[in-house]
Order: C-alpha cells, then sequence, then structure tokens
C-alpha cells in the first residue's frame, strides 16, 4: 500500500495519472464529437434526438457519467496541484525567457488552455447539460435538438464556443502526443504515428465541433 | 589577449551568496574578438574589472572543451546561448553582432542554489546518482570485456544517453525546472546494459524519489530540454524512466 501511494505522489506518478485522465477524456471527445455531428444528417434532429435521448436516459451512460466529471475533477486537481509545485521550484524567474526557441507556445500554456476550457465548459453545461438533466428529473420532454437551435442563435454565445473549441485544439495539440509520452510510449516506429494522429484528430474533432455552433446560427441545419 | 573590434553591453546577474538578493550590473566590454569563445570574453571583462579595482564576475568553467558540464550561463533566454548543441565555452562570439546587448543570468531553480554571481550550486545531480546512479562491481580484477555480449544498437542507445554532461542546461531550459531528461539519461545509461539491469528497479526508484526531494519540478513534455541540451538528449530517455518506473512502483520483488 505504501508503495502504491508512493508512486501516485511522486513526480512521474502525478504524470501518469494527468496523461491516463487526459486520454479518458479524449475518449469521451470521440463519443461526444460522433453523437453531435448527427445533426449534420440535417433530418430536423431525429437522429440526434434520438442519441440525446439515449444518453440521458441509459443507466449505464449514467454511471459512465459520474466516472467522466471524476476523471475531469481529477485531471484539474491534478493540474493545480504540478503548477503550483513548478512555480515553487523556480522562485526567482529569469530576465529574459526566449521559450520559442526550444519549445511551442501551446505546450508552455496548458495550464492557461485548460483554465479558458474550464471557463468554457461551465457555460457548455448550463446551456445543454442542465437543461437535461432538469427534464430527466421533471420527467418532461426536452428536446435537446431545439435547445441547441435556440442557444446557437445568438451571436455572442457562437464566439464564445469558437474560442472555446480553439482553446480545445491548442490543448489537444500538446495533450494527445504528450499523454503518450507521460504513459511511458516513446518509440522509434509508433511515435511518429502517434504524433501525427494526435494533430489530426485535434484538427478533425475541433473543426466538427466549431462547424455546429456556426451552420446552426448560420440556418443551415433545419 | 587578442584583440578585436567587437564592442557589447552585458547585463550580468550579481549575487554575493546564496541568502542575499541579486541584481542586475551593466558593463560594457570593448576589442573583444569574433573568434573568441564566450567564455574568454568574460575573462577580458574580469581582467579589465581586476585593473579597475572592481570585483570580478564569478561565473563556472573548467575544460574548455564541451565535455565536463561545469560552464553554465543562461544568455538572452536561452542555457548556453543562441547556438544548438553546444556549451557556453563552445559558444563563440561571432554568433553575436557587434554593439549587442547581452543578458546573462545564472540558471535558475530551487535545486539550483546561486552561490555567487553566475555559479549554481548543482550537488543535487551528485545526490540524485549516489541515490542509485552506480552499477555495484565486486572487487578484484577487471572481467574481461567481451565477456557479456551487448547487440549494437543497445550499446549505441546506452552510450547515447551516457552523453550526458550533468550540466544542468535540461533543468535551466524547463519552464517547471524539472530535471527529468538528467535523470532518464543516468537512467537510462545503466538499465540498458545487462550490467545495469540487474539494479534497474532500485535505481529508478531511488533516482526519482531523490529528485523529487531535491525540489525540481514536474515534466510537462514541452521539449525545450531536448532542444537546449548540448548533448542532445533524447526525449526517448524520459519515456523510458517514466517505464521503469511505472514498472518497478508496482512490480518491485520486496
Amino acid at each position: 500500500m505504501s508503495k502504491k501511494s508512493g508512486f501516485l505522489s511522486s513526480s512521474i506518478g502525478k504524470k501518469f495519472i494527468m496523461g491516463l485522465t487526459g486520454l479518458f477524456l479524449i475518449s469521451f471527445l470521440v463519443v461526444h464529437v460522433s453523437l453531435n455531428s448527427a445533426i449534420f444528417l440535417n433530418d430536423g434532429g431525429v437522429t440526434f434526438n434520438a442519441g440525446a435521448d439515449f444518453m440521458a436516459h441509459n443507466p449505464v451512460i449514467r454511471i459512465v457519467e459520474i466516472g467522466l466529471f471524476a476523471g475531469l475533477i481529477l485531471h484539474i486537481v491534478q493540474a493545480l496541484v504540478l503548477t503550483l509545485e513548478n512555480k515553487k521550484a523556480r522562485p526567482v524567474a529569469y530576465q529574459v525567457v526566449n521559450g520559442s526557441a526550444n519549445s511551442s507556445w501551446y505546450s508552455r500554456s496548458m495550464g492557461l488552455l485548460g483554465s479558458l476550457l474550464l471557463l468554457f465548459l461551465v457555460v457548455h453545461l448550463a446551456n445543454f447539460w442542465l437543461p437535461t438533466k432538469v427534464a430527466v428529473f421533471s420527467h418532461t420532454e426536452h428536446n435537446t435538438f431545439n435547445n441547441m437551435k435556440e442557444v446557437f442563435a445568438e451571436w455572442y454565445i457562437v464566439v464564445i464556443y469558437l474560442v472555446g473549441v480553439i482553446g480545445l485544439l491548442y490543448h489537444l495539440l500538446h495533450g494527445f502526443q504528450s499523454a503518450f509520452q507521460s504513459l511511458g510510449i516513446n518509440h522509434k516506429k509508433y511515435t511518429p504515428i502517434i504524433k501525427k494522429a494526435g494533430i489530426w484528430f485535434s484538427i478533425i474533432v475541433c473543426a466538427l465541433f466549431a462547424a455546429m455552433p456556426i451552420t446552426m446560427h448560420l440556418g443551415l441545419i433545419k | 589577449m587578442s584583440h578585436g573590434n567587437m564592442n557589447l553591453t552585458l547585463k550580468v546577474w550579481k549575487q554575493k551568496n546564496k541568502d542575499s538578493k541579486g541584481t542586475f550590473e551593466t558593463y560594457n566590454v570593448k576589442g573583444i574578438s569574433p573568434d573568441m569563445s564566450f567564455l574568454e570574453m568574460f575573462d577580458v571583462l574580469n581582467e579589465q574589472l581586476i585593473t579597475e579595482g572592481k570585483e570580478p564576475i564569478a561565473f563556472d568553467h573548467d575544460c574548455r572543451e564541451g565535455i565536463c558540464g561545469m560552464c553554465s550561463m543562461y544568455i538572452n533566454g536561452r542555457p548556453h546561448g543562441p547556438k544548438g548543441g553546444v556549451t557556453t565555452c563552445q559558444l563563440h562570439m561571432r554568433s553575436f553582432n557587434n554593439g549587442d546587448t547581452i543578458v546573462v543570468e545564472p540558471w535558475r531553480g530551487a535545486a539550483f542554489p546561486v552561490i555567487k554571481d553566475l555559479a549554481v550550486d548543482r550537488s543535487s545531480f551528485d545526490r540524485i546518482m549516489a541515490a542509485g546512479g552506480f552499477v555495484s562491481v565486486n572487487t578484484g580484477n577487471a572481467k574481461d570485456a567481451n565477456n557479456i555480449l551487448i547487440p549494437k544498437d543497445d550499446a549505441d542507445t546506452a552510450f547515447n544517453a551516457a552523453a550526458c554532461i550533468g550540466c544542468g542546461a535540461c533543468v535551466a531550459a524547463c519552464k517547471n525546472s524539472s530535471a527529468m531528461l538528467f535523470v532518464s539519461a543516468k537512467v537510462s545509461q545503466l538499465s540498458l546494459l545487462p550490467q545495469g539491469k540487474i539494479e534497474k528497479q532500485d535505481r529508478v526508484l531511488n533516482m526519482v524519489k531523490q529528485m523529487d526531494e531535491e525540489g525540481f519540478g514536474n515534466c510537462t513534455n514541452t521539449g525545450a530540454c531536448e532542444a537546449e541540451c548540448p548533448k542532445s538528449i533524447s526525449l526517448e530517455n524520459i519515456a523510458r524512466m517514466n517505464r521503469e518506473y511505472l514498472g518497478s512502483s508496482f512490480f518491485q520483488n520486496k
């Protein structure tokens, strides 16, 4: 038992948890973006609503949802702990830092991008997750597709969502491949594939997410 | 000293000892040759300061041929200056322009306290090595070198990791002051070879424990360490250490 707690409180163990929860959250993104892409069928939201209804009422999904929130909270808390430790590791800051000479800005700004995502998530949950929950608990009918249309009718909401998606894009561009490295996966043959897959995954997922508020706002999805 | 035609303004960190607060001092150096190394430029400046009756600037140096790992200096926002794959002693003044202002700082990190000016205490690295960075051997005659056959690829990978000179540029470059590249190079150079495999589990556990105790930060995989390392130590070593640490934590035999 002591050995196990030693692992989780070590620098490598904490990064391991970051990578593991990160990949778990990425797997959620796959489900989320796939299901939501049903709006592009342009069938008046019939398929999409069927999917949303399943996600809102299926008991297995309910349990997974708890796991998802637990993973998200763990990812955030661990990030805070790591950031505070890292700040402590350099009490006197450099006068001049030429960071762009050796690393990408987004790899150095994961905390900032993550905070942006958290702010976005509060808005996002208030827009969609909360109304669904209210409907489930009050046993009323809820049309998620119509909810989407109403929310994205406002232009400033569309802007907030696009900022959120851009934040997600850069967070993923570093996070996807970084998670594998933290889990100890770095191989001459496979790492170039992981890196490329990470870039394409980030771009495709974020492009699909960005297209949702835009097409809905423009009335392309009926 | 040899004479050249470069005139430079230097902003150098001056700090009396580890307990005092440091500040930047501005110096002007004249007649610098572009063929001088960065350290030779500092020699000229120090001679000038001594002649003027002022205190010279303290900085670390030893072999001056890029293999000892003593020279440090965070130059214009980068460890060992603007060139990749070199130490400060291998950095030439031709990498700068006449009239430049150059900002020189010590390595900064809680685990690298400043001794004086640009010289920092890197004994935290020594303590990490003492915790497990060795292979235990019996005394007596040296064994024949070819007793144990080692695949060429393994020998090469181990040798590339062993190229680490322990200068601390990885820590200095890292936004988190993480020592993961150094420790992983030392873990790898030993665990890749049959002689080092025997103590593999204890080694990685003890060295990482010591690393954490010394107050280094955590790795966020920015890759700055690899980019700034004068010996181009690969990030693959960090992944190897992560793997070994994970395996050893859960499957250690005692």
